[in-house]
């Protein structure tokens, strides 16, 4: 398991604290977590055998500071507030990837500003919307209905993993406070529909793209991964089979090895 | 006091099986599998002659709510309510209640401010602007509302319609989200500089914070019953004396669940069934529409740690109660009129409260019934409690004209209950 740090970065004038999970060697690779929260997780740990893993999360998010989503108003700021984070971080044009709501920002950011990114890996991302395939509402679901949204095997282990109890009443609390205040900042940027108009931003990318998808995502179903190729000018789909909308959990080896793959590319 | 009649317009008539085959009261109810619209139609005018009723019998005020995509109460435009009880209460003394317009889900809310200020023309100054924030069901779910924005919304929403009441000139407002040119309202309230503002809560202490700056009346509405409240409002008075805030009882607003008969034992054959329909099928609520972000992190936490002191959910436990339950542990106050005066009078003492609403007509409370309940209030109960606090203090989160207490005219068949003998 690599060490992991941490650092601190200030942007937005100083208002907004944040902490940054940084691991590994090699060139750098910035990672934005999903709606949930981050977490340093074996997938990774497998990206910071080749890269420098950069994970910063996002506003509000930070245990301990949940006011710093508040100077950020909306999609734009926080999309500019990422280019300072990526100043702060010494980065120029890393590789980013961003899993679920963070793949939504990666686009976003990989779009507004394309000489910010040199490659961009995109894992079940939101942002787009299908009348006839409407992305689940995460934020409104009831515990006991998100193993088949997130998981192609429901009983599995990775699901399993999920659900595990917490081995105390207070860490069970934290983890709880953790997790829903992570969605509260999440959703400013997309309650009550994740559409904000990425699909008129996709043409700007130039970063060669990969677009990664469980096959059984129930979240966000895999046939927005052709929506996401069509819009993106160099973009191509690998489907992870026996996944759902977390493929790095459920299957870590050929999602790893897929993005890791590409972005040495 | 002030004693007023609050109505939520339930489905009435909702399917024993109801908790058991559909999964919300709230949000998701499919309205053709339980509803027609000819008969929802019976359900409003209902309600606006049950109201009427209390008024003509001298309540000092009656209550109308918001909500939106709710079984057990759909008024989502209490002023369409509000205007016609308005207008069919022309000359009497009773106050309309507004409890009310939600402020984060009327855009732009200057809609509310052009509303209420029609109402209190129309009723010539009888008006109380109540300003919720609004439930996570109603606003996020029904509205579209960001959860996390919810709150801030409010604020500003509240600031607008205040300054749009009481400047005398046009001016533009530049809000994070309301932007308008030139507020310039047409018509402006009768009452000034503003109608009396009461703000609903749910016993959080930004809410109270909010009350207390703002010098409003804070109403806590609970289903639950005083036994309950206490608590919470134990805490309002101890915030509001550390806020060096007079403890004027009329600060405070409660809503309590009151069903009246002749005796003790006939109030249980007559609102039993319509007890438990009340608690087991109109709070038959999903959790998860309370999206994250609802609440602010502070309570967040506090309600994470109160959830898991509590262990068995409300709900469940619910399911097995009886009448004899629900009045002992006083959710509901019921039984003959002598059993329902001490018990009001305890809540009134204990929670220092000034302005009381009664929820008269519960869950499938029939028509006839309800007007029974409301009838059997006015002439057995609230003569008897309606002095407190009168003496005391000055209620001034009331219509100024109205402080005084109703003037009843007696033709209506029942004796005068002028406040303060």
């Amino acid at each position: 398991m690599a060490a992991v740090i941490e650092r601190e970065t200030s942007v937005w004038q100083g208002k907004v604290q944040s902490r940054a999970l940084v691991a590994g060697e090699g060139p750098p690779l910035v990672f934005f977590h999903g709606a949930m929260g981050l977490n340093w997780d074996p997938f990774l740990d497998a990206l910071a055998e080749s890269f420098t893993v950069y994970a910063p999360e996002h506003p509000g998010t930070t245990p301990g500071n949940p006011d710093a989503i508040k100077p950020i108003d909306n999609l734009w700021d926080l999309v500019l507030s990422y280019y300072e984070v990526f100043d702060e971080l010494g980065l120029d044009s890393p590789a980013v990837v961003g899993h679920s709501f963070g793949g939504m920002v990666a686009a976003e950011v990989a779009a507004t500003n394309p000489s910010r990114v040199s490659r961009l890996a995109l894992i079940d991302p939101v942002g787009l919307w299908r009348d006839d395939a409407p992305v689940a509402n995460w934020m409104a679901t009831a515990p006991q209905d998100l193993g088949p949204l997130l998981f192609a095997d429901p009983t599995g282990p990775a699901a399993q993993m999920m659900a595990a109890p917490p081995p105390d009443p207070e860490t069970g609390i934290q983890m709880a406070l953790r997790t829903t205040w992570s969605l509260a900042c999440t959703g400013k940027f997309v309650w009550p529909i994740p559409d904000k108009g990425l699909k008129k931003r996709l043409h700007r990318i130039t970063a060669p793209t990969l677009i990664l998808w469980g096959e059984q995502d129930g979240l966000v179903p895999s046939i927005y991964a052709s929506d996401f190729e069509q819009a993106i000018p160099d973009a191509h789909i690998e489907l992870i089979s026996g996944a759902g909308h977390l493929p790095q959990m459920e299957q870590l080896e050929p999602t790893a090895s897929a993005v890791k793959g590409f972005l040495s590319g | 006091m002030k004693i007023s009649m609050f109505h939520l317009m339930p489905h009435r008539e909702l399917p024993d099986d109801f908790e058991e085959r559909y999964h919300s009261v709230w949000v998701d109810p499919p309205f053709h599998e339980l509803a027609t619209p000819e008969r929802v139609g019976d359900y409003y005018n209902w309600t606006l002659d049950e109201l009427m009723h209390a008024a003509d019998l001298g309540f000092d005020g009656i209550c109308v709510n918001e909500h939106h995509q709710n079984a057990y109460g759909f008024m989502p435009g209490p002023n369409v309510m509000g205007g016609a009880l308005a207008r069919a209460t022309r000359g009497q003394d009773v106050a309309l209640v507004q409890m009310g317009a939600t402020l984060p889900t009327t855009n732009p809310p200057i809609r509310i401010a052009e509303e209420y200020a029609m109402l209190d023309c129309i009723s010539g100054g009888r008006l109380v602007a109540g300003m919720p924030l609004g439930t996570a069901m109603d606003a996020n779910m029904g509205y579209g509302i960001t959860p996390i924005e919810q709150r801030e919304r409010y604020y500003e929403a509240h600031d607008l319609i205040l300054k749009a009441w009481q400047s005398r000139e046009p001016f533009p407002f530049n809000g994070k989200y309301t932007q308008l040119p030139m507020v310039n309202l047409w018509p402006r309230p009768v009452q000034t500089p503003y109608p009396p503002v009461w703000v609903p809560g749910m016993g959080s202490l930004s809410t109270w914070e909010f009350a207390a700056d703002q010098g409003h009346c804070y109403c806590f509405l609970s289903y639950f019953g005083h036994a309950r409240g206490k608590a919470v409002m134990d805490s309002f008075w101890e915030f509001m004396d550390s806020k060096e805030k007079e403890l004027n009882p009329y600060r405070a607003g409660f809503l309590q669940l009151v069903a009246v008969s002749e005796t003790d034992a006939q109030a249980e054959k007559d609102y039993e069934k319509h007890i438990k329909y009340f608690f087991e099928k109109c709070l038959h609520i999903a959790p998860e529409f309370t999206p994250p972000g609802h609440q602010d992190y502070r309570s967040l936490e506090n309600n994470l740690r109160r959830m898991l002191s509590q262990q068995m959910s409300e709900q469940q436990r619910l399911s097995d109660w009886s009448f004899k339950d629900y009045v002992d542990n006083q959710y509901v106050i019921s039984g003959g009129p002598a059993s329902v005066r001490d018990q009001l009078e305890e809540l009134i003492k204990s929670l220092r409260v000034g302005n009381l609403m009664l929820l008269l007509q519960i869950g499938s409370m029939p028509h006839e019934l309800a007007m029974k309940n409301i009838e059997l209030m006015a002439t057995e109960v609230i003569p008897h409690i309606r002095h407190h606090w009168q003496d005391e203090w000055e209620n001034h989160w009331w219509p100024e004209r109205l402080r005084a207490g109703r003037q009843v005219n007696a033709e209506d068949g029942v004796a005068a209950v002028a406040g303060g003998s």
